[in-house]
């Protein structure tokens, strides 16, 4: 399973990459999604799959499944959710102070950067 | 921390408390504050004078590195140290009438100015040379703040940039010169490297090492080819170039040149360059200052020159480590004539800066066309600007005088050296130091009798000019009678100051310094005479051969050499930071993409990293297979969707069937966060999406397309690689089962993530709080402004 995983999320970041390099905003934050999707694979397949039980400890089970990456995971989730929200944010205001979302139109004039 | 430590940064300390007591006290003049600091060092210092053996207190500051904060107080410290609280005194006192408590921010000048004046006590009672540098740095610093004071102007703006570019690049020198010390010492302690030098100075680094000293010393003195920023700091106010700029930051290169003798001078190479640079900066300052229309142009060029003639007495009195005996005495005595005349220098030139800040001041005009006749508005004044041109001139019976001819006594000795072939160039010595001398003499009469004598131009001045104020007086009468008295009787300084300072110069050599006022017909005498007949002949046919200024060529100046290079810096640098750096987001991800697949796929090729272990794999389920492909193909329509909406549902069933994925590899957690922040975002984004506008038709060229293609499927090989090796290479074993045993044990919980996240980790867990709540505001205030903006567009 883990030589499959791998390869999703190889495609997760490709895709991701590609849509990051595109000019639309809204784009890019769907691409800046589906990466942070990506890395959460990533962390958890790094640490091996279904190992064991789930790590709860009523489980009473003799092996449990590596608890480190689903802590980063957790952490990182909730961080990509701020991200996100805050690029949305700024796309919406961006567009309505500057009436583009194209970012070939959003460079710095010159004198101003 | 010592008493000594505490001396040098009590201006500091004094500096946090200028901008409170200037806004306190509106209708006090704040330098009445910041004097009674200057004079308590002042008396403080005078206390060390009858000092035999140096004093060194250490405080450490980063001892594994060995820089420690080493105060050392000896004879040349000092005289230093005198020299700064002194003049720092009498200028502080004087430009609390020069600057006008009204139309001034004093907070920041005095501010600037106590900063310098810390700075520089810690240049010259600093033993470690990281923490001299440092105080070195900073007086350029606070140099380049106080040249820029008038900011408003341009002339200020570009003086203060180029004296900060050239002393910072000599400084940078100097740090060069004493990490290569370092590595030949292994020490930064001067006193310790002074015990270590017979050792090294065959070392293949020695000379450059003291190069670099020498240039950190020349940009700061403003010695040739370096004095360009002297004459463009004279924007800065009257007080400061009378304080920095003449009496006391430019004698720091001085300074350090007589610190690091005992290191240096055995090399034939400084007394060469230390000689002959000083002696073609004294020419070339005095032959300049001639020319000069403004009274501070003829002052910073005098101030180049004079400094020249220190510096060209210190490179010559270094010739006496290579004698024993009645010789070596005789060439101690150019630094005896180095030292006493460093004292006379500042004392007159100090008081002739703030005549001319009072000619300034009283007329709203420094430039001798319009001056005039000045003596019978300003018999003080005029009175005062005598005593200081005179002795700047060499005449007796000022100080002046007597360092002048014993200069001369320095320069003609050099005639009788017959080593390190100063006996082929050697002549040209006294020859330059005569004729430097004699255009000395004639900028003096100028300065003085071109502003006081002669005709009278009411209609050229900006104010009817009268005597300046008791107070502005006070300190250039001060300075003018120390001319006189230092004239006199020389012998006061002698074995007071001048004896313990050579003593530091040139260790293990007591020397008996003793300056007579009168000392028989001696050669000095004629050329001192000769001067004088001289100089007024050329003062009066003047305005016969000033055209030979004209010879020189104005292309070919050092400062169109300044100029020109820094436009050219600046173009370059523009072009090559445009050239990369085009505002276009796409780029620079285009940068980081590629740098990412680069670097990560040399390191696990290098590294031979890559490895693929199908042993240990978990086993492959039907729903797993199904997901992994709803992945798969949703992540790939995404690039292909046309609308909006279509890219923002597939992102959702990506981040849905994560949350599967999650349930699947035994993580119920994570599963229902991902579940419920899934939900939000993708309400978020329909929310943002009604707003933001649809996805444009014009798509990117062919050639963009193929970029992006490449490198994205780059990065995702690259990433696939790394998951294949990170699951393959087992370093060490997982420490989890830290986490396993210790849940219940030690934070009484059963489920594990829960409590790694709230226990074990719970400082990351309050950071993360920290940064979703830096969004939050982030938000908020995005939103906020919108409202203003809005309002704003309204009343438009």
């Amino acid at each position: 399973m883990e030589i499959v995983m791998a390869f999703v999320i190889g495609i997760l970041f490709m895709s991701a990459t590609y849509l990051m390099l595109s000019k639309s905003l809204l784009r890019i934050i769907v691409g800046t999604g589906l990466l942070s999707h990506g890395a959460h694979l990533l962390i958890l397949t790094m640490g091996g799959l279904k190992r064991g039980t789930v790590p709860l400890l009523d489980e009473k089970a003799s092996a449990y499944t590596d608890p480190i990456p689903q802590a980063l995971i957790l952490t990182a989730i909730v961080i990509s959710f701020g991200v996100t929200a805050f690029f949305l944010v700024l796309a919406y205001r961006s567009y309505q102070e500057l009436g583009t979302d194209n970012m070939e139109r959003l460079r710095g004039t010159e004198g101003n950067d | 921390m010592s008493l000594l430590h505490l001396a040098i940064i009590s201006p500091f300390l004094l500096a946090i408390l200028v901008p409170i007591l200037y806004k306190s006290f509106r209708q006090i003049h704040t330098g009445w504050f910041v004097l009674p600091l200057p004079i308590l060092l002042f008396s403080y210092f005078l206390s060390f004078l009858s000092i035999q053996e140096p004093i060194t207190k250490s405080v450490p500051w980063i001892p594994f590195l060995g820089i420690d904060f080493i105060a050392k107080i000896d004879g040349l410290s000092l005289l230093f140290a005198l020299l700064i609280t002194g003049i720092g005194s009498l200028v502080v006192l004087y430009s609390v009438y020069y600057l006008s408590k009204d139309k001034e921010k004093l907070n920041t000048f005095y501010v600037y100015l106590l900063l310098f004046m810390g700075a520089m006590l810690g240049v010259v009672l600093s033993d470690n040379l990281i923490v001299l540098y440092m105080f070195w740095e900073f007086t350029s610093f606070s140099s380049f703040l106080l040249i820029g004071y008038w900011y408003h102007k341009e002339k200020s703006r570009y003086g203060a940039q180029k004296s900060m570019i050239i002393t910072v690049f000599g400084g940078l020198s100097m740090l060069g010169g004493i990490i290569l010390l370092y590595i030949m010492t292994g020490s930064f302690n001067i006193s310790e490297i002074m015990e270590i030098v017979p050792s090294i100075s065959d070392h293949t680094l020695f000379i450059p090492a003291l190069l670099c000293f020498l240039v950190g010393a020349f940009t700061k003195s403003a010695q040739f080819p370096f004095h360009i920023w002297l004459p463009d700091a004279m924007e800065a106010p009257t007080p400061v170039s009378a304080y920095l700029h003449s009496a006391t930051m430019v004698k720091a290169g001085i300074y350090l040149v007589a610190r690091m003798s005992p290191v240096f001078a055995a090399e034939g190479l400084w007394l060469w360059l230390v000689g002959g640079v000083g002696i073609i900066t004294l020419f070339w300052g005095s032959f300049n200052a001639v020319k000069q229309t403004d009274l501070k142009a003829i002052l910073a060029y005098s101030t180049i020159s004079q400094l020249g003639m220190i510096m060209s007495l210190l490179g010559i009195g270094a010739a006496a480590l290579h004698f024993e005996g009645i010789e070596k005495s005789v060439y101690a005595a150019a630094i005896t004539a180095a030292v006493f005349h460093l004292i006379n220098h500042a004392t007159f030139k100090g008081s002739l800066f703030m005549v001319v800040g009072i000619v300034d001041h009283e007329t709203g005009t420094r430039d001798i066309r319009k001056l005039g006749g000045l003596m019978n508005f300003m018999p003080i004044t005029f009175t005062l600007a005598i005593i200081g041109t005179f002795s700047m001139a060499g005449l007796p019976p000022f100080n002046g005088f007597l360092s002048k001819e014993m200069f001369f006594a320095g320069m003609l000795r050099v005639l009788e050296l017959d080593i390190f072939s100063f006996e082929t160039w050697g002549l040209l010595f006294p020859v330059i130091a005569w004729l430097a001398s004699v255009f000395t003499f004639l900028y003096s009469m100028i300065l003085v009798f071109k502003t006081f004598t002669g005709k009278f131009q009411p209609e050229k001045l900006e104010k009817k000019p009268h005597e300046a104020p008791i107070g502005m007086l006070i300190s250039p009468i001060i300075l003018a009678s120390l001319v006189i008295i230092f004239g006199l009787f020389p012998n006061i300084l002698s074995n007071s100051m001048i004896a313990p300072a050579i003593n530091a110069i040139m260790p293990g050599n007591a020397a008996d310094v003793h300056i007579s006022f009168w000392h028989g017909f001696t050669p000095e005498l004629f050329m001192t005479i000769g001067v004088i007949a001289t100089g007024i002949l050329l003062y009066i046919s003047l305005p016969k051969w000033r055209r030979v200024y004209d010879l020189f060529p104005k292309k070919l100046t050092l400062n169109r050499l300044y100029d020109g290079s820094l436009e050219f810096a600046q173009s370059i640098s523009k072009k090559l930071t445009s050239g990369y750096m085009n505002g276009s987001i796409r780029t620079y991800l285009v940068y980081i993409f590629s740098f990412f697949i680069v670097i990560l796929a040399s390191t696990i090729a290098v590294k031979d990293a890559f490895k693929m272990d199908t042993s240990n794999i978990s086993s492959i389920g039907f729903y797993e297979i199904l997901l992994a492909l709803a992945i798969v193909v949703a992540s790939i329509s995404i690039l292909f969707a046309k609308s909006r909406l279509t890219s923002i549902i597939l992102l959702g069933s990506v981040g849905y069937t994560v949350s599967l994925f999650f349930v699947l590899f035994r993580a119920p957690d994570l599963a229902l966060t991902q579940l419920v922040i899934e939900t939000i975002s993708v309400a978020l984004f329909l929310l943002c999406f009604y707003h933001l506008p649809k996805n444009s038709k014009n798509e990117e060229r062919i050639r963009f397309k193929l970029t992006n293609l490449l490198i994205s499927i780059g990065v995702g090989a690259i990433v696939t690689v790394i998951a294949l090796s990170a699951h393959s290479n087992k370093m060490f074993d997982s420490i989890a089962q830290y986490y396993v045993e210790n849940t219940y044990e030690k934070a009484a919980g059963k489920n594990m993530v829960n409590v790694i996240l709230v226990d074990f980790r719970g400082f990351d867990t309050l950071f993360e709080i920290t940064v979703l709540s830096i969004a939050a505001l982030g938000i908020f205030t995005m939103i906020k402004l919108k409202m203003k903006g809005g309002r704003k567009n309204e009343n438009k």
